[in-house]
């Protein structure tokens, strides 16, 4: 909620430090890409739930890419608000009031894409603000294979058309349940 | 979250229930459910000692997703059973959540009856100004010159309720306003509203996508209270009357102590109560 | 010459004591050894209103009414104006009046009986702090044939609060009437058997039922205050806290249901009590305790409505509210005392049977049970307790509303691990999981009707008396009279039965097929106007060809003569 300039994430000390904040952002990025599988599911948009889905199943690669990195080490146990992201909101798991239950799979790819772009941003971020070389290093990866995770958002976008205005036209009313 | 003990910590996907909500995609009470799962996370409440308790309403059905013990009960009454359930088992960490109709509308008596009372337990209101799950009609916090609601054509042209000023009036003990957008901020704002004593009121502006889509621009409206928490009611009163409803974070924090009547017997055996009639 | 029984009323204004008169005279008539009951009557005014205490003593446990009264003690002699229709009079009936007791001219109503003349208000002015009503015990004490020394303690003690100088002036004042009534007619009481005994008890009606609550194992209760249920309510706000329970006087009705089906899910049994506008408010929500399968129970002390109807006095119309008043189809319990005693077992039963079958149940008291003042010989202790079916474990799925034989599935309480489920008011799955699926509702409508329906209630569901083709078939308060009616034609050699309901819902067919096995003449006896109790029992059970009805709405009470006139009547039609 804050604005990032006025109040930027703080600066990284440590590759454990870093790791506990790559790990939290894929696993609420697993958590976020399943959630909205299952709402779209709810509503019936199946193509999107799948694709979804799908995204939840990379994510989840990379939670186990981070596992892997961080064996051995102690990483800090902080709770959901003490990470202090850009926004407030982990970089890939802010994005739920961008669904809409007639979306299509390019703004599937879309959400996505902007969550991948701001996980590069918050990398970059650290990048630019840590004095310590191990984080410098690390953070660069994590800005690479983030980047490779826009670009290939970017060429699987490009399979589908951009939806034309008038897409999330519903032809009937809203229901009325209680 | 990942040290070596973290296997034994609860994480906060733990505290859902796996039914899928039916919400509109976009609806700011995913957000807000996150934020409940990650505050009982941050408490490490074990799912069994917390209640969840609602009336009716799309926000309502937030027990049927958690998986503490829950109750869905009737439109408006929610305080009123999280309160006989806290007075009769104060071991348990009760929280009551629902819409700005449940609470300010149909259930504004006890919205004022339980800030008085102040009995140890959270509510969580996500307002979001309209009637969801009756098609959108103006609700108690509606603006007067919103004009969609069919039943209100050409606006309400009432004066739209304030509930933290109401709140602070009628005695609530902890008084905050978040953002649904601001998930992670919710969520330590619900925590402390729990680890507070006595009643605390957690106001969530939680965008209606479908009848109020221009409620997604809050995300960008929304701005931290620049000024801290304070304990002071006539402080805290004009901070509310004039904030416009934007500024988000805990706002007030008093020290009445909590109401909960002491469960302990005087005579062991029901039999005594006999004796008063004896001739 | 003694008599069985004697019925006195005491009338008075403008806060001249009749109704702690009357308390003392009925202390006075236990210490003699007696039985008895007081009833109230009062106007509408908070203070100094129109007064009446209505008492009936004798040498028999009684719970009725009599046809008639035999003395009556008009303080003020134009209070007694507003109670003519309630304090029926012979020619023989002795009227003890101030004639210089009123404040302007205030007269008597014209009345069969006859008058004398006591001068209260000119005697408490011989002694100092001395009032008229102390004047009145002590005459009345002379009348029927009471010790003027037991009067003394019964003072003694009731006047502890307010020091030695009050109960000079009362024990003087009470000297003087019992002197000023030797020149009076006496009308001899019952014969006085000293010593009194923990095998009788005096309570109220509205006690009697928060004893029940209490024992049954109430420990949570939230209400609001309404006529004529508050002493209900102030008894067990001083009782629960001894036995670790608690009262929460609520913001209103809709709060206190919900606070209390709150208590109960968290396993606390709960229980509400107020009276027919608090009915009317708490229906939406009882329904909730149905579909959730919360156990809770709503004591309803009726008084005469619809409306705010008049809110003093009693009347049996909350019926058709209790059992049908419930949205949708709901089963659930409504359950009604036939005395004063019988309010202890009742409730109790209620509690027992909320908890057992996880449902609601409405107890129908009223007015003229709840506020009556009762000697009456000990309740007989019975074993109905809460106790509630909760699960002791827990396999990877509970279903917290499994369908399963009885109908009754094991309730878990929070706090236990693998127990947690979501309470619905929404129709659900098995799981509770909210559902709008015609199978699911279907399945979910049979499991709640059938517990209550299979369920064996056991002897309790009526009180069956006497025999004979003829029977009286009637529910609460006015189960009083009636019986009197039947026991005083039995002296005359005729039987006829009496069936008087306490479980109005579920129905019991079986059960009521058998009490009325050979009846073929039945009369319906209730106070409402119009004929609920009758209507539900046209829908709910056959009944004989020839049935009639006698009702009449509240609030004045059936008297045992008039039955006995409805069924000599009928016997001399046919």
């Amino acid at each position: 909620m804050s604005d990032s300039i006025n109040n930027p994430a703080r600066t990284i000390g440590s590759t454990e430090e870093l790791l506990a904040y790559s790990l939290a952002l894929e696993t609420e990025a697993v958590e976020r890409f399943n959630d909205l599988a299952d709402q779209m599911e709810t509503h019936h948009n199946y193509e999107v739930a799948d694709l979804f889905r799908k995204l939840a199943k990379i994510e989840g690669l990379h939670i186990e890419n981070v596992n892997q990195a961080a064996t051995g080490k102690q990483l800090p146990s902080l709770l959901a608000w003490e990470f202090e992201w850009d926004d407030g909101e982990s970089p890939e798991g802010g994005a739920m009031q961008d669904a809409h239950y007639l979306m299509q799979p390019w703004h599937a790819i879309e959400l996505a894409m902007q969550g991948e772009k701001r996980a590069v941003a918050f990398f970059r971020h650290v990048a630019e603000t840590t004095s310590d070389d191990k984080v410098l290093k690390m953070a660069l990866e994590l800005v690479e294979e983030e980047e490779e995770h826009v670009a290939l958002l970017q060429q699987w976008q490009e399979r589908f058309p951009k939806p034309d205005d008038g897409w999330d036209e519903d032809l009937d009313p809203p229901a009325m349940l209680e | 979250m990942t040290a070596p003990s973290a296997c034994a910590l609860i994480q906060p996907k733990e505290y859902k229930s796996g039914v899928k909500p039916v919400w509109c995609p976009g609806c700011g009470d995913f957000g807000v459910l996150g934020s409940i799962t990650k505050a009982l996370s941050g408490l490490q409440i074990r799912p069994e000692n917390a209640a969840i308790i609602s009336g009716i309403g799309c926000s309502s059905r937030m027990p049927t997703y958690l998986s503490t013990y829950g109750f869905h009960g009737v439109h408006g009454r929610a305080l009123a059973l999280a309160t006989g359930l806290k007075v009769a088992r104060p071991d348990l960490t009760v929280i009551a959540t629902g819409g700005d109709g449940d609470g300010f509308s149909i259930g504004g008596n006890h919205f004022m009856h339980t800030c008085r009372r102040n009995p140890d337990m959270t509510y969580i209101v996500m307002d979001n100004q309209v009637y969801g799950m009756t098609k959108g009609q103006a609700s108690p916090t509606t603006e007067p010159n919103w004009e969609k609601g069919k039943l209100t054509p050409g606006g309400t042209g009432i004066n739209p309720f304030q509930p933290l000023v109401i709140a602070l009036a009628s005695g609530a003990n902890f008084i905050a306003r978040c953002s649904s957008a601001d998930s992670n901020g919710t969520a330590r704002v619900i925590m402390e509203a729990i680890r507070h004593p006595g009643f605390s009121l957690v106001q969530i502006l939680s965008p209606c996508v479908t009848f109020r889509p221009e409620q997604r621009e809050w995300k960008n409206m929304l701005i931290p209270a620049p000024v801290v928490a304070t304990s002071d009611p006539a402080q805290a009163a004009r901070r509310l009357l004039t904030d416009e409803g934007l500024f988000t974070g805990i706002l007030y924090v008093g020290n009445r102590p909590a109401y909960q009547p002491t469960l302990e017997a005087s005579i062991d055996d029901v039999a005594k109560l006999d004796e008063e009639f004896q001739l | 010459m003694s008599r069985r029984n004697l019925s006195i009323a005491l009338t008075g204004s403008g806060g001249s004591g009749v109704m702690t008169t009357g308390n003392m005279l009925l202390e006075a008539a236990a210490e003699a050894g007696w039985y008895g009951f007081m009833g109230r009557s009062a106007g509408p005014q908070i203070r100094g209103g129109e007064a009446a205490a209505l008492i009936r003593v004798s040498s028999q446990p009684i719970e009725s009414p009599d046809d008639n009264f035999d003395l009556v003690l008009a303080i003020d002699p134009g209070s007694m104006g507003r109670f003519v229709a309630e304090i029926p009079l012979r020619t023989d009936s002795l009227i003890i009046s101030d004639s210089e007791g009123g404040r302007r001219s205030s007269s008597l109503p014209d009345t069969p009986a006859q008058l004398l003349d006591l001068p209260m208000k000119k005697l408490a002015k011989t002694v100092k702090g001395g009032r008229p009503n102390m004047i009145a015990l002590g005459a009345i004490a002379k009348v029927i044939g009471l010790a003027e020394a037991s009067i003394y303690s019964i003072l003694e003690n009731m006047l502890k609060s307010k020091g030695p100088d009050a109960l000079k002036a009362s024990w003087a004042c009470v000297q003087a009437g019992f002197a000023a009534a030797q020149d009076l007619p006496t009308l001899k009481g019952p014969p006085i058997t000293t010593g009194s005994s923990r095998e009788r008890w005096s309570f109220t009606g509205n006690e009697a039922a928060g004893l029940g609550a209490v024992r049954g194992g109430i420990r949570f209760v939230a209400a609001y205050p309404i006529t004529p249920a508050t002493e209900v309510l102030e008894w067990l706000a001083g009782s629960l806290p001894k036995v670790g329970g608690v009262l929460v006087q609520a913001e209103d009705e809709l709060a206190s249901i919900n606070q209390i089906i709150g208590a109960s899910f968290g396993g606390k049994p709960a229980l509400t009590a107020t009276s027919g506008p608090g009915l009317a408010l708490m229906t939406e929500s009882i329904g909730l305790a149905v579909c959730s399968e919360v156990p809770v129970v709503v004591l309803d002390v009726m008084r005469c409505g619809p409306s705010t109807g008049i809110a003093t006095k009693s009347e049996q119309s909350d019926l058709s509210i209790a059992l049908n008043g419930l949205h949708g189809d709901a089963p659930h319990l409504v359950l009604a005392p036939t005395s004063v005693t019988d309010c202890v077992l009742t409730t109790q039963w209620a509690v027992h049977l909320a908890e057992t079958l996880q449902t609601a149940a409405i107890v129908l008291s009223d007015q003229s049970l709840g506020q009556t003042r009762a000697i009456v010989n000990r309740p007989a202790d019975i074993a109905f307790m809460a106790k509630r079916l909760v699960p002791e474990q827990f396999d990877e799925v509970y279903n917290r509303y499994a369908v399963g034989v009885t109908g009754v599935s094991p309730m878990s309480v929070p706090g236990q691990a693998g127990g947690q489920y979501t309470a619905d008011g929404l129709e659900h799955t098995v799981a509770g999981a909210p559902s709008s699926l015609p199978g699911d509702h279907l399945a979910q409508l049979e499991k709640r009707e059938r517990k209550i329906t299979a369920f064996e209630y056991g002897q309790h569901w009526a009180e069956l008396e006497g025999r004979g083709s003829t029977a009286v078939i009637t529910w609460g308060s006015t189960t009083g009279p009636v019986r009197e009616a039947l026991m005083r034609l039995r002296e005359t050699g005729e039987h006829v039965r009496l069936i008087a309901m306490r479980l109005l819902a579920p129905e019991r067919p079986e059960e009521m097929a058998a009490a009325l096995d050979g009846v073929e003449q039945l009369l319906v006896v209730e106070q409402s106007h119009s004929k609920q109790f009758y209507r539900y029992l046209r829908a709910a059970y056959d009944l004989p060809a020839d049935t009639r009805v006698f009702n009449r709405p509240g609030p004045l009470p059936f008297r045992p003569y008039e039955i006995i006139e409805q069924l000599a009547e009928w016997s001399a039609q046919s």
